[in-house]
């Protein structure tokens, strides 16, 4: 008896892991993962494993931003403006001969005001968020292209040693990059689930006009999510410039914000809001990084990598909808 | 100041008396015609520029040195930014096409996007030069660098280092842009061609950064897991190449791997030549291309050629920088050239 139900629970569960779109991403990465180990004879080799993680943090980073946005059942399309012009008008201004330090205070100030603005333009102009964002970071990027810097490539300014450390350096072994990660993930996660903004942010995706009946406070919530996400952009970009050497603006015209949305949707946060985790965002960067690092051993052609990650990504969308099917509510808001 | 302007009046005037009672031109010298019809004929023309995108160290510095002809000369100057969309590249040029300017100058995205509408301008009486960026449609002239040369120089110089029994070993990585780019495309098969005469060598990675340095970095760093004894490197150009070089110094690898990359000559590659990043730079100094461009613009403009008569290029020199000769006549910086 006993044995039998137990069997019966364990197939309810694989059933459920099937039935979940998370669940079949995860074995659809072990899938991978094990093909390559098998394959790529120093696949497995802890140097390229740590090389995996790292070259998919700051994706991931800009990943933990993009969530808190869309379980809240918003998108932030500007993410890349917002960092590649906030962290670029930083250096600029070093180099015009100001401490490093107040330009990066001066950096992270020009992130968070265009984060509330975009959000105040969202919570009190009601405009919707994909619109917004999309526009908005047009604007950023212009403004910065026209007023902040010429040139779009950027090199950290000489003498700020210390600030190579974050994206070169590394604590015990690992790198910091992989370590802001995972402390990013850490607070993104007891955000979400211990405090009264993370159960905001779920009330909201679920339903924002129950979420506002019942007296939450909807709008100055939304603007504070895009002033974080803006804020995290920010971050990530400094991370971005220090391992580099150098930031690009050019970025901005580049797939990285599609990819960013490829982690999110992948790891199974749906676009319809109110549901995932920080596990989610985990699981895509884990995902969309061993295919990155996989492909790049295997000496994979550009186009075709194209092609993979876009069909994956196509899977992912078809999966979700599948998975989370369109229902009353959405059908009144609309998707996103 | 009123007695100095008189002062001077009253000068001039007995000079000319003193020049006239003399009745001799030899002390003010011969006018020369020429001057003054090259100081003339070119004003009230108009030049546009069609960039990839302006904000970046190439087209930046052209645009600087070609403005400063225009003002010098008396010709209008103007610039039409599609800022890296082929698309809005090919309607700004539909619309010159209608405008007709006297001469455009255009950098291309790739050999075949705007071919057809070069022949249409051509056609309609606008003289054209490419710059540095060649399409499949010859044109009044083209003044830039000869891509696969710069890829012969690379392969070149990254074999003497990596072929067999001179380096750790023969491996080479090659990290391109964009597939399609005529930079792209003709430096390969210069870098290809001379390869293939070192049968030794083995390129171990062929990988697209979309020129972002974060995305260099993350192949250089994931091709170093995987062939830890790397010999060499060859970067398609050095905006991107930073990236290819963090990753490589961070390894531990700057002794090791001999990284070429190419680029305009900009301080800011300099400046990665100078701290060991870039061991080989292949400079198509820019400075040197604004130069000869302007002189391919006030020629075209002065001559009453109609447009696409007779068709030339001029592949500019390359300086090859390394440490021994990181220096201000190979470098410069944009307000250098404003």
């Amino acid at each position: 008896m006993s044995t039998s139900a137990e069997t019966d629970s364990g197939r309810q569960r694989i059933r459920a892991v099937l039935r979940s779109q998370e669940g079949i991403v995860l074995l659809l990465a072990a899938a991978a993962f094990v093909l390559f180990s098998v394959l790529l004879p120093s696949f497995l080799s802890p140097g390229n494993l740590l090389a995996l993680v790292r070259s998919v943090s700051i994706l991931g980073i800009l990943a933990l931003g993009m969530a808190l946005v869309v379980i809240a059942r918003g998108i932030d399309v500007s993410m890349i403006a917002v960092m590649v012009v906030s962290v670029s008008w930083a250096f600029v201004i070093t180099r015009a001969g100001y401490p490093f330090e107040l330009a990066l205070l001066i950096g992270a100030g020009f992130a968070l005001l265009a984060g509330i603005a975009i959000g105040a333009l969202i919570a009190f102009g009601e405009v919707p968020p994909i619109f917004a964002t999309l526009a908005a970071g047009s604007v950023i990027y212009g403004t910065g292209r026209t007023f902040f810097f010429t040139l779009e490539m950027q090199n950290v300014p000489p003498d700020t040693d210390w600030f190579r450390l974050i994206g070169q350096g590394s604590l015990f072994g690992i790198p910091v990059t992989i370590v802001a990660f995972a402390i990013l993930c850490v607070v993104v996660q007891l955000v979400l689930s211990r405090t009264r903004f993370g159960w905001t942010i779920y009330a909201m995706g679920n339903n924002p006009n129950a979420a506002r009946i019942t007296g939450l406070p909807v709008r100055p919530m939304i603007v504070a999510q895009y002033a974080i996400s803006a804020l995290i952009a920010y971050g990530a970009g400094l991370i971005l410039a220090s391992s580099a050497s150098a930031i690009n603006a050019r970025l901005f015209n580049s797939t990285m914000i599609y990819d960013i949305l490829l982690v999110v949707v992948l790891g199974g946060i749906g676009l319809n809001g109110g549901h995932g985790s920080v596990r989610n965002v985990v699981l895509g960067t884990v995902f969309v990084g061993i295919l990155l690092n996989g492909m790049t051993i295997l000496n994979i052609d550009y186009t075709i990598q194209n092609l993979v990650k876009g069909v994956v990504l196509l899977l992912a969308i078809v999966i979700d909808s599948i998975v989370n099917p369109r229902d009353e509510q959405t059908s009144q808001q609309g998707d996103l | 100041m009123k007695g100095g302007l008189f002062g001077r009046i009253a000068l001039t005037a007995a000079a000319l008396a003193a020049g006239l009672s003399f009745a001799s031109a030899q002390n003010k010298g011969l006018e020369n015609p020429r001057s003054t019809a090259f100081q003339e004929s070119l004003k009230g023309k108009k030049v546009v520029f069609v960039p990839l995108s302006m904000g970046f160290d190439l087209t930046e510095g052209w645009a600087a040195q070609m403005r400063k002809q225009a003002d010098r000369l008396g010709y209008s100057f103007e610039i039409r930014d599609p800022a890296w969309s082929t698309d809005a590249g090919t309607k700004a040029i539909q619309s010159l096409i209608s405008e007709k300017p006297d001469l455009m100058v255009v950098h291309n995205p790739d050999i075949q996007s705007y071919a057809r509408l070069l022949k249409q301008a051509q056609a309609a009486g606008i003289k054209i030069v490419q710059i540095n960026l060649e399409s499949n449609t010859t044109t009044d002239s083209y003044v830039g660098a000869d891509w696969s040369e710069i890829g012969r120089k690379a392969a070149e110089a990254v074999a003497e280092k990596c072929d067999a029994g001179k380096g750790v070993s023969t491996k080479v990585a090659i990290d391109t842009g964009v597939p399609t780019a005529a930079s792209d495309v003709f430096q390969l098969d210069g870098i290809y061609k001379v390869l293939d005469q070192h049968p030794d060598i083995q390129v171990v990675s062929q990988q697209a950064t979309e020129y972002n340095p974060e995305k260099a970095r993350s192949i250089m760093s994931t091709v170093l897991q995987q062939h830890p004894d790397l010999c060499g490197a060859i970067g398609i150009w050095d905006n991107q190449d930073t990236g290819t070089a963090s990753a490589i110094k961070e390894a531990g690898k700057s002794d090791q791997v001999f990284l070429v990359t190419s680029g305009g000559g900009n301080q800011v590659g300099c400046e990665n030549v100078k701290n060991g990043l870039f061991n080989l730079y292949i400079s198509y100094n820019v400075p040197l291309q604004g130069d000869l461009l302007n002189q391919e613009i006030a020629r075209l403009l002065m001559s009453d050629g109609t447009a696409g008569e007779v068709q030339t290029l001029y592949f500019n020199p390359l300086t090859l920088i390394t440490k021994d000769n990181v220096n201000q006549r190979n470098c410069w910086t944009l307000d250098d050239l404003k």
